[in-house]
């Protein structure tokens, strides 16, 4: 249609979904291959399950098309779609066994009893809950409800898998256990998988690829590594991980007088001339502090403002001393920290390496 | 969005996407407008019918407003729009009062015997509004026992209406206060209490305001069902006319059919205009409720406590004494002469007014009512709940199912005579048969059940259909397997309704039963026209034992099912 991605499962494109006035989602368009697990993640209300909707064909989109495995499904109700689903509350039906659960879209399927009985211990198994099998959804923890709902929607074999916050119900530790079961699970059978999450750190743990939302557009779609070190705008630069703005201006030598000093910037951007007015992202752990200036170039010297301790690191306030009095954030190693006896109103050395400047319009931060 | 982040941009026109609507769509589409069809056949055609008939001569020729302004320049006719309100605006303000000290005190006290006294109040559900007249009667009529206690005043009239509709109305507006104290919360009287405030001065600034609206609400369904009630006032009115014997009296005595359809028509306003005004206050009261409110618990109080035990101690007392005169005066031999008990007034087949097979037509009618009338309801509520797309449909079988709770039982009863009765009419032959009163019941009650029905079906997850939608499961499939047990405890709550309702109804059925179909409700009316009072009350009897027993079933059956499904309904 339009070159990207010929071979994708799952081709959305164009798509826009109005509830009365209100646009939900903005002109979406997005790949999803075969076998990968992506991530929704975006803040709340941003639209992802809407998208995670009209994918499943619960919502239908007001325009756009979608297509599965070639076939156009666009305005095809869920019963002929061809996926599994995971709601938050998991939806359980709490009057069927774990085994009725699990075997549930089995039974109209005219298989064999014994061949359903072997179906659903199967992924009974899979899911580490075989001892199960006879209580009621009701007697369970949330962790195992949820492991029942994720075997439910295995047990017809969808092409494709659809998850909306599987793990927001549970608590932090049951969270991350579960996280890297179900990304096990998902690699083990190979199921296309799309996972919608407002938690940065389990889209990172968990996608092949992020699909980062807000205010029903896409802001970018990359692997977690891209998107953590090459955020496309100061939105995802700010939603994901902490990160550093600061205003200022670019200069005729292609370098930015930002905080009252001249910071030298990678990348590519002749985008801007010379008195645009920028915006510079560097993320705190980015920052190299060091004692003295070593002969670095680029590098200023900075008084300490405020020094938080944050458990395996510190986090700290600098101000550039021959600056405007805007300060940023630098994280250093407790080791580091100690080396250079961290403490406030002291005076060290900061190096922002160009690499990990980056450059955006001014005006993009909300 | 910066440009270089853009891919293709959309084609300027891209078609709006059509949702497919599968063939299980239609089906549910298709069972849908059967039952809205069912509606508009059995509520608004019917209202159409008495609507026109009031603008019509008895030739059915149009006349404008001629019949209207006789009614409004007959003295006789008009008055009775004043004895309605008078007695109705004095039941309200003896009732609320009363209601919501009893429902504070079943949930802000620690009194004793709550569950006793929860259970008293309910005693006038299980009777027609005829039999509670009927003790007024034996109580301080001609020769009632404590005649003496009206000092000279006579019970036939506004006296005896208020005591007889203020009892029958009792249980009805607990239950909604009890509703709205229930729901109230609990960090309020907390943060009351830790801010030093008093009992009193809690009660005023925590207690009323937060069910202010249950108030509100209490109070128009007091005035809906007092000035729609027929059986008190038949019983006890005497020559005190009201909007309610006035179509009686025109429509069975005087056979003026177009003036019957006037005065339901004045009688169909206040009814409306009450159930448009609470629709209102519930939906606050619902906006008002937060999720996580937390249940009240009440603190021990020694002097509350018994004050509120003796009060209720008091209006439990009334309640079971007009049971209790009813139940004695159905055994006496000769009120007030020779009280010696005997089954005599049993003995139906001896009097006018059906017999004992009136008693087993309404058996019938109820067992009729109770099961179609489930399960139209449930499908009903559980399509306009849980179906895909059709939201014009949906909402539209959402308000023809809010109708019939607007319309008195009398106007529908009425109604039904002018539409089914009327020649032409290709539904002419169900007049006078057993299932054109099942279906006036059904549509009579319809509303409070389907209400229950969506309460259920909205507390079940929404996601259910979904679900099984992902699954290739048909939805039928889901709807009986997981719908219909889930909410298995409300499908008993509305046949035990439908079926109490249907046993001690008397208005709407007044004007459609046949010889054949003469109904126990309706027999009690006759025998006490006739002046066989004891056997009326007799037969009052075996109405509130039968729906007692009913209701003792329906509590077994219960929790029986709550004890077996025990595993997967805690949480
Ligand atoms: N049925 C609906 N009618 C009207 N507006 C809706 C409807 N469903 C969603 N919206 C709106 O669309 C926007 C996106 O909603 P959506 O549920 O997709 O958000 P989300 O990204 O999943 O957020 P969360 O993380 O809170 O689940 C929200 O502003 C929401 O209010
Ligand atoms: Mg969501």
């Amino acid at each position: 249609m339009d070159g990207t991605g010929g071979g994708a499962y799952l081709r959305i494109r164009h798509l826009t979904k109005k509830f009365g006035d209100f646009v939900a989602l903005r002109d979406v368009s997005l790949d999803v291959h075969e076998g990968e697990f992506v991530c929704f993640l975006g803040p709340s209300g941003c639209g992802k399950t809407t998208l995670l909707r009209a994918i499943a064909g619960l919502d239908i989109q007001t325009v756009g098309t979608i297509h599965q495995a070639g076939v156009d499904i666009s305005s095809l109700p869920p019963s002929e779609r061809d996926f599994g689903i995971v709601f938050q509350s998991y939806a359980l039906f709490p009057n069927l066994t774990v085994a009725r659960n699990v075997g549930y879209g089995l039974e109209s399927q005219k298989m064999a009893r014994a061949e359903i009985d072997k179906r659903v211990s199967e992924l009974l198994g899979l899911v580490d809950l075989d001892d199960q099998r006879d209580k009621y959804p009701a007697q369970l923890s949330g962790g195992q409800q949820q492991r029942v709902a994720l075997a439910r929607a295995l047990a017809t074999s969808p092409g494709l898998l659809l998850l909306d916050e599987p793990l927001s119900a549970l608590d932090a530790k049951v969270r991350v256990h579960l996280r890297q079961e179900i990304k096990q699970l998902q690699e083990k059978i190979g199921v296309t998988t799309i996972m919608v999450t407002h938690d940065q750190e389990e889209a990172l743990a968990m996608a092949d690829r992020i699909v980062v939302m807000n205010q029903g557009f896409i802001e970018q779609i990359s692997t977690p590594n891209d998107v953590y070190a090459k955020p496309v705008s100061p939105f995802v630069a700010e939603f994901i991980g902490t990160t550093n703005f600061i205003d200022g201006v670019m200069t005729a030598d292609g370098r930015i007088s930002a905080a009252g000093v001249t910071i030298e910037a990678g990348g590519d951007n002749t985008a801007f001339t010379a008195g645009d007015k920028v915006t510079i992202c560097v993320r705190p752990e980015d920052v190299l502090v060091t004692e003295t200036a070593d002969g670095r170039n680029g590098s200023f010297e900075v008084t300490v403002s405020d020094v938080e301790f944050l458990g395996s690191f510190h986090r700290c306030h600098v101000t550039p001393t021959r600056g405007n009095g805007t300060g940023f954030m630098a994280d250093l190693s407790a080791n580091h920290a100690r080396n250079l006896r961290l403490e406030e109103g002291r005076t060290l050395n900061v190096l922002l390496p160009p690499a990990f400047v980056r450059v955006y319009a001014s005006g993009e931060t909300e | 969005m910066t440009d270089s982040a853009a891919t293709t941009t959309a084609p300027a026109s891209a078609p709006t996407i059509k949702p497919k609507v599968s063939s299980e769509d239609w089906i549910m589409r298709a069972v849908l407008v059967g039952i809205a069809l069912y509606l508009i056949v059995s509520i608004l055609l019917p209202l159409y019918a008495i609507l026109s008939k009031s603008f019509k001569d008895v030739d059915g020729a149009f006349v404008g407003v001629a019949n209207y302004a006789k009614f409004f320049s007959t003295p006789a006719l008009f008055w009775s729009i004043q004895n309605s309100l008078t007695v109705t605006l004095i039941c309200c303000v003896i009732v609320v009062p009363v209601a919501f000290l009893y429902a504070y005190a079943l949930t802000r006290t620690c009194m004793p015997f709550k569950g006793f006294f929860k259970g008293v109040a309910l005693i006038p559900i299980l009777m027609p509004s005829l039999l509670p007249a009927i003790a007024l009667v034996y109580l301080f009529g001609n020769q009632g026992l404590i005649k003496s206690w009206l000092f000279g005043y006579e019970i036939y009239g506004p006296i005896g209406i208020v005591m007889g509709e203020s009892f029958y109305v009792f249980p009805h507006v607990l239950t909604i206060l009890l509703i709205s104290m229930a729901n109230s919360d609990a960090r309020l009287y907390e943060a009351s209490t830790a801010l030093g405030a008093s009992r009193i001065k809690t009660f005023f600034t925590v207690t009323l305001p937060s069910v202010r609206y249950g108030l509100v609400s209490a109070f128009f369904v007091c005035f809906t069902l007092v000035i729609t009630d027929f059986g008190v006032p038949k019983v006890v009115g005497g020559k005190y006319n009201v909007l309610a014997t006035d179509i009686y009296k025109q429509v069975i005595g005087r056979q003026d059919f177009e003036m019957g359809a006037v005065v339901s028509m004045v009688l169909l306003l206040p009814a409306v205009l009450a159930f448009a005004a609470d629709r209102v206050v519930q939906r606050k009261q619902v906006a008002l409720l937060s999720a996580r409110a937390v249940p009240f618990q009440p603190q021990r109080n020694p002097a509350t406590d018994g004050l509120m035990f003796a009060f209720c101690g008091v209006v439990g007392f009334i309640l079971i004494s007009i049971l209790g005169v009813a139940a004695f005066a159905s055994f006496a031999k000769f009120w007030p002469y020779d009280l010696s008990l005997v089954l005599n007034h049993y003995n139906f087949d001896l009097m006018d007014g059906g017999g004992w097979d009136s008693y087993f037509n309404s058996i019938e009618l109820a067992a009729w009512t109770a099961v179609i009338g489930t399960a139209l309801v449930f499908t009903g509520a559980y399509l306009v709940e849980k179906s895909n797309g059709f939201l014009a449909g949906r909402a539209g079988l959402q308000l023809l199912c809010m109708v019939p709770m607007a319309v008195p039982g009398l106007v529908l009863g009425l109604a039904y005579v002018f539409f089914f009765n009327a020649p032409g009419n290709p539904l002419g032959f169900l007049y006078h048969t057993m299932p054109i009163l099942v279906i006036c019941t059904v549509t009579h009650f319809y509303t409070v059940a389907h209400l229950t029905a969506v309460t259920a079906l909205k507390q079940m997850d929404a996601e259910f259909e979904a679900v099984s939608a992902s699954l290739k499961v048909p939805f039928y499939r889901t709807f009986f397997r997981i719908t219909v047990p889930v909410c298995l405890p409300a499908i008993l709550d509305i046949s035990m309704y439908l079926f109490v309702n249907a046993m001690t109804t008397v208005s709407a059925v007044v004007f459609l039963y046949s010889p054949d179909t003469s109904l126990a409700s309706v027999a009690i009316l006759n025998m006490d026209d006739a002046g066989d009072i004891a056997p009326a009350a007799a037969m009052g009897m075996m109405i509130v034992i039968t729906a007692a027993a009913v209701r003792l079933l329906h509590a077994i059956l219960t929790r029986g099912i709550l004890a077996r499904t025990q595993a997967w309904r805690k949480r």
